[in-house]
């Protein structure tokens, strides 16, 4: 059996508004091997951002078991949830948050810059080789500013993977694009998923972005209602060469 | 946690946004520089005066006869005839705490020098006068006991008087000049001394042995002051009271009888001086440390204005992994670091600003080391204080709720 990367049991998340309370996240289960592509989908307010953060380290909650790399993360103090982030975690946002009139390097350095066990030329290597794994060694000293949408969420695609993490979270990563660029976007983490082998949960509401991924689970109103294994996995690289193909005459 | 990091951290979230930062300094710089400068502006003429007034004897006391008559016609001071030989033989003999006495009778009158004539005054003096005075000579030798009984004519000149009749400055010693048609042979030039406190030219003087004056100039017993010099600084206090004791047993004066002199001190006028000269200090600090207060306000508020703006960037830092603290330490390292320069480049303004001052202004100044590392400590506190809210705020920001600011 592959490696368990999570591992989450009956897990409850409750917010209270005023008098009331609402489940966020009502006995959720599920577990992710190594090296899976997920897609978490649902409409707003079905509590995939909430899982999202809970899993991403950001969040506790409220009850139930998370496992994340064989540690139990459900009694983390904040400093010690931070420090797991630093070294288990990679995130991909909507937004890209890049640091504005910071070069690209720089960016990707970002993380080890909070992990004193690496040295200043380690850091160097380690955001230059992530940057080549996007394909990005040539926009090395560029600022955000300098850089295409598609091209600032590559960069903050190798800050998510700098640290060599357990699991990329990417939220609503190819929301701000435009479809060619999120099926770039798609066609690397497919690479990164399939060469490298890194695990990967993307949140998404687009049942065309999901579609790329193996497996999806599907929340509602804070319960999982469909997780199954994508039947006919698309490859991104060849949507982008169909769409050349079409996009010529 | 590393500190090396966290500094390059907020070095660089500096220089991304070099013009506010600069800005934020400004308010800094203003501060520190005008600490320095009207430090250095109110130290500087506190020395120069109490320069000045060591210049005439530090531990210079005088003594002045009083007329203690009330009612009549009231004397001069400097006609009273109350100070005599027998006052300074009590003195020499008596008084532990003062190391030197010399009487003091002057005469105004004009000097020749063959076609050269200048209007001076003439001080007999005892030979002890030049040591209270903290005077030396530039050329020649001082009188002595001997000239002091035979009522020599000798003199010491003063630095203006042979400027007026020597225009020429040669072979002055051993030259005759005459005053009031007595040849004096000048056996001794004073060195410089200048203009004391109150702008008189104290070069322009001839000193005699006061048998002299006593005799040959105008005749009198009577002494018009005594010079005396106590053996310290902080002795001079002693020194008075020992002098007044012995003055009032040699006038024979009853108890509750008011004294027929005045003693006078140059401690006393040094000091009233000086506090003077530190209120101006005070003041001017006082001055100068309020705007550096203002420059503190302003870092705290383009700090809080910079967490608001930067919530999505500290949401992101604390995705990827950085604690409470590393955000804490972080705002607080930029807070710092723009005090801190703000603090160098102040000191170096100040130090300007002191220079032109003395060049353009000819004011006294003083650059004093406790004035730079105080505004320093300053600097460095300020930084910590008003930085040290905004960065609490910070790091207390939760990344889920910063990371979806908009």
């Amino acid at each position: 059996m592959a490696n368990v990367i999570v591992d989450i049991k009956n897990l409850m998340r409750l917010f209270k508004m005023g008098e009331e309370t609402i489940h966020a996240l009502d006995g959720v289960s599920f577990s992710i091997n190594q090296s899976e592509f997920l897609t978490i989908m649902g409409s707003s307010g079905s509590g995939k951002t909430t899982l999202l953060n809970i899993m991403g380290c950001l969040d506790r909650p409220t009850s139930g078991r998370y496992i994340l790399d064989g540690t139990d993360i459900s009694s983390f103090s904040k400093t010690e949830l931070a420090r797991f982030r630093n070294k288990k975690l990679g995130f991909v946002f909507q937004t890209y948050n890049l640091l504005a009139r910071t070069s690209a390097l720089e960016n990707v350095e970002l993380p080890l810059l909070y992990n004193p066990a690496i040295s200043s030329k380690k850091r160097k290597e380690l955001a230059s080789e992530a940057l080549d794994a996007v394909k990005l060694s040539d926009r090395m000293y560029h600022f955000p500013n300098q850089l295409s949408g598609g091209q600032q969420q590559r960069v903050a695609i190798a800050r998510a993977i700098v640290n060599d993490p357990v699991m990329i979270l990417a939220d609503e990563a190819t929301g701000n694009l435009d479809s060619k660029t999120s099926y770039e976007i798609m066609a690397l983490f497919q690479e990164l998923n399939e060469t490298k082998g890194k695990t990967i949960a993307f949140v998404t509401h687009e049942v065309d972005i999901a579609s790329f991924s193996k497996r999806t689970i599907q929340l509602r109103d804070g319960k999982i209602i469909k997780d199954e294994p994508n039947k006919n996995v698309r490859n991104a690289r060849e949507v982008l060469q169909n769409m050349k193909v079409t996009a010529v005459p | 946690m590393n500190l090396l990091n966290l500094l390059r951290i907020s070095w660089k979230a500096i220089s991304r946004n070099k013009l506010r930062a600069s800005l934020t300094m400004l308010g800094i710089i203003i501060g520190v520089a005008a600490v320095i400068a009207m430090v250095a502006i109110g130290q500087g003429s506190k020395q120069s005066i109490q320069s000045q007034i060591a210049a005439m004897g530090s531990n210079m006391i005088v003594i002045r006869p009083v007329s203690n008559v009330t009612g009549g016609a009231r004397l001069d001071n400097t006609t009273v005839q109350t100070l005599t030989e027998a006052d300074v033989n009590a003195l020499r003999k008596k008084a532990q705490y003062i190391t030197a006495v010399s009487p003091s009778v002057s005469a105004r009158g004009q000097v020749i020098n063959g076609p050269y004539n200048w209007t001076t005054t003439v001080q007999g003096i005892s030979p002890e006068y030049l040591s209270i005075r903290g005077w030396s000579l530039q050329d020649g030798v001082p009188f002595n006991e001997q000239n002091m009984k035979a009522g020599a004519k000798v003199c010491l000149a003063g630095q203006t008087v042979i400027q007026n009749l020597f225009p020429d400055r040669e072979n002055v010693i051993g030259k005759s000049i005459r005053f009031k048609h007595i040849p004096f042979k000048i056996i001794g030039i004073l060195s410089k001394k200048g203009e004391n406190t109150f702008g008189q030219d104290q070069d322009d003087i001839i000193l005699t042995p006061i048998t002299t004056v006593q005799k040959r100039i105008l005749p009198t017993i009577y002494y018009q002051l005594i010079f005396a010099s106590a053996i310290s600084e902080n002795a001079t206090a002693q020194a008075m009271s020992e002098i007044e004791k012995i003055m009032r047993a040699s006038h024979r004066l009853q108890p509750g009888i008011d004294d027929d002199f005045s003693i006078r001190s140059q401690a006393e006028l040094i000091n009233a001086f000086s506090s003077t000269g530190r209120i101006l200090t005070i003041l001017l600090a006082v001055i100068a440390g309020i705007s550096l207060v203002v420059g503190g306000i302003g870092i705290m508020n383009i700090m809080y204005v910079s967490v608001t703006e930067r919530t999505k960037e500290i949401g992101l830092r604390m995705s990827i992994g950085a604690r409470g603290t590393d955000i804490l330490l972080q705002f607080l390292i930029e807070a710092i670091l723009i005090s801190i320069s703000g603090g160098i480049i102040g000191v170096g303004l100040g130090f300007l600003i002191t220079k032109l001052v003395g060049v353009f202004l000819h004011w006294p100044t003083l650059v004093t080391q406790s004035s730079v590392i105080l505004s320093f400590l300053v600097c460095f506190l300020t930084g910590v204080f008003f930085g040290y809210y905004p960065a609490l705020k910070a790091s207390r920001l939760d990344p889920i709720d910063a990371l979806r600011y908009e």
